[in-house]
């Protein structure tokens, strides 16, 4: 646990975002070139101070109750202020799914999600699906399966696919990949992670 | 980020009431995909922001009046999952399921869904995503600084309604079918309540493209409401860069009356084409009365993008809509029972 602002992470100098270009959006692959006029280019902004609020909710079934910046995304709250490190923050802008959390048992981006706005609910992470030493089923079949590699979207990926087992939306391949598609895995680990939502959904362990 | 004041509201009013004290920084807060994502690029930089999702009741759906009833705050994957709507308004819920992730509709409202900004990268790059490309002009985001996107890169840009100003495409899905179903979009603000057509609800860039709504600030949206117009012949036929989770090169909402095969009606409006939802009046012309053949088809979709203007990279976009309108046509048409 760190006693890092989330709300500061906003602006922290060259971030994975600004070396990307401009988060634009999910289908435009473009990147803006340079602007020519360099003169042009501003310094990041400075951090400010923020207006800090009280929130309370319950993350992985225990209550937390705690001060943070009105700013904040939950990703940063739970990430920088909760520990829960599981969670992943790949775009921070709603385009890549690593940030999936489940909030009252829905699966959300937490990166879009105001921190303040979880206040009073649920929020479930990729730490809390493991009863004790046993792995969720789905973690399980995410082993068997092979369904990753570098391991990034992986949190976010299986909080997914429990979803889509519990939704009733594994009901075949291609409904499973339209499901999925709000989770992007850099490796191409993608015939391993439908393989192992199939494998759920069919040997009906709960998703 | 700018600090921020966050409060919640539990009335109307109470929302209402707090957005004049605060003044012109506040904003409304729904699911924010839209408002919190802007934000962290410093395009938005509210100093308040007033949360509606506490009010009791702006979520609600209903199917069994005279009109289709949705409320404001309710989520796009409820909507597009209600039996009546999947069912019934196939056009409807194709919009909302083929827009953004599961994850994205689980947390944003179709009120919301109303009233996002455009995709176009010039505009998104504010001040908070400087520090590698600096600033350019965008009118949107900046008014009278210029549009670098007209010369620039516009291959998602719009052929249809742009201006000198600006070419910045209309984003969402929903406002396409909401269009094609002659919606009504229903207001609460400091003047009380009122209501408009949607068509009526989006302003063409002209001059002034960063007035985007014909909505007072302080005006929320509460409802939107949908004749119950015959709807099982309808489709939300959209086209992307990749199958799914992206948002749309062209689009069609498309709901068709038939007589056996010739078509009574035709209501037909474009996505992913144009600076606002885009009703194709010419298309509706070409087929009104007529035996729907694929060639007509093809024909009423050309009709839609005569007086087109593209741009550098974007040309491409009338032959494909073009095409997206005939396809959907021909897939609305298969589906009256
Ligand atoms: C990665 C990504 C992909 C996406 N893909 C698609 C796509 O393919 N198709 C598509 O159509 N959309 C897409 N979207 C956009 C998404 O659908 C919208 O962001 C969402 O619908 C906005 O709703 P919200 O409730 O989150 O609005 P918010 O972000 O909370 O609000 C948006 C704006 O509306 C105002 N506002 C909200 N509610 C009200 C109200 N009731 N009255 C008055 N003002 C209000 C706010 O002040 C703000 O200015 C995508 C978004 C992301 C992040
Ligand atoms: S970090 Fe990419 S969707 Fe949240
Ligand atoms: S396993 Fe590397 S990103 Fe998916």
């Amino acid at each position: 646990m760190t006693s890092r602002n989330p709300g500061d992470t906003q602006h922290s100098g060259v971030t994975r975002r600004t070396v990307l270009g401009t988060g634009a959006g999910v289908a435009a692959a473009t990147i803006l070139p340079l602007q020519p006029d360099a003169q042009a280019q501003q310094l990041p902004a400075p951090i400010e101070t923020g207006t800090t609020i009280r929130v309370s909710m319950s993350v992985n079934g225990q209550a937390v109750s705690l001060d943070i910046d009105s700013r904040a995304s939950l990703l940063d709250l739970l990430r920088e202020r909760l520990g829960f490190t599981g969670t992943k923050k790949g775009c921070d802008h709603g385009q890549c799914g690593a940030c999936t959390i489940h909030l009252d048992g829905r699966p959300v981006v937490s990166c879009l999600t105001l921190a303040a706005k979880a206040s009073g609910r649920e929020v479930t992470t990729i730490e809390g699906l493991a009863s004790g030493e046993t792995l969720h089923p789905m973690q399980t079949a995410f082993i068997d399966h092979d369904a990753l590699q570098c391991g990034y979207c992986t949190p976010g990926q299986i909080m997914s696919a429990v979803a889509c087992v519990h939704q009733g939306q594994a009901t075949n391949r291609d409904s499973i990949r339209e499901f999925m598609s709000g989770n992007i895995c850099r490796c191409g680990a993608y015939a391993g992670i439908v393989a192992a939502i199939e494998d759920v959904a069919a040997n009906s362990r709960e998703g | 980020m700018r600090p921020i004041s966050y409060t919640r509201a539990g009335t109307l009013e109470a929302a209402v009431k707090a957005f004049t004290a605060a003044g012109a920084d506040a904003r409304y807060l729904a699911g924010g995909t839209t408002l919190y994502d802007l934000m962290k690029l410093g395009v938005e930089r509210p100093a308040h922001l007033i949360d509606l999702t506490g009010i009791a009741g702006l979520n609600i759906i209903e199917t069994d009046g005279d009109v289709l009833r949705f409320g404001a705050l309710a989520l796009m994957g409820d909507v597009a999952y209600t039996p009546a709507v999947h069912e019934g308004y196939p056009v409807l819920s194709e919009s909302l399921l083929k827009a953004a992730s599961q994850q994205l509709r689980n947390m944003a409202t179709v009120g919301g869904n109303l009233l996002q900004r455009t995709r176009c990268m010039y505009f998104r790059n504010g001040a908070g995503s400087t520090s590698t490309v600096g600033v350019y002009p965008c009118n949107r985001r900046q008014p009278g600084s210029g549009c670098a996107a007209i010369g620039g890169l516009d291959r998602g840009h719009a052929v249809l309604g742009a201006s000198d100003a600006c070419t910045a495409v209309s984003p969402g899905d929903w406002p396409v079918a909401l269009m094609a179903m002659d919606a009504t979009i229903e207001l609460f603000g400091p003047g009380g309540a009122r209501s408009i057509p949607i068509a009526e609800f989006y302003r063409l860039p002209s001059d002034t493209p960063h007035l985007q709504f014909n909505v007072d600030p302080a005006e929320l949206i509460t409802a939107i409401t949908v004749p119950k117009t015959p709807g099982r012949a309808s489709t939300y036929h959209k086209i992307r860069d990749r199958e799914s989770f992206a948002f749309a090169l062209a689009s069609a909402a498309v709901a068709v009356e038939m007589d056996g095969a010739t078509v009574r009606t035709a209501r037909i409006a474009l996505g992913g084409v144009a600076t606002v939802p885009w009703r194709a009046q010419p298309a509706e012309d070409m087929v009104r009365g007529k035996t729907l053949t694929p060639e007509l088809a093809l024909e009423a979709g050309r009709a839609a993008f005569r007086g087109a203007r593209p741009g550098q990279h974007n040309a491409f976009k009338m032959d494909l809509g073009a095409r997206v309108i005939a396809d959907a046509l021909m897939i609305a048409a298969e589906r009256r029972s």
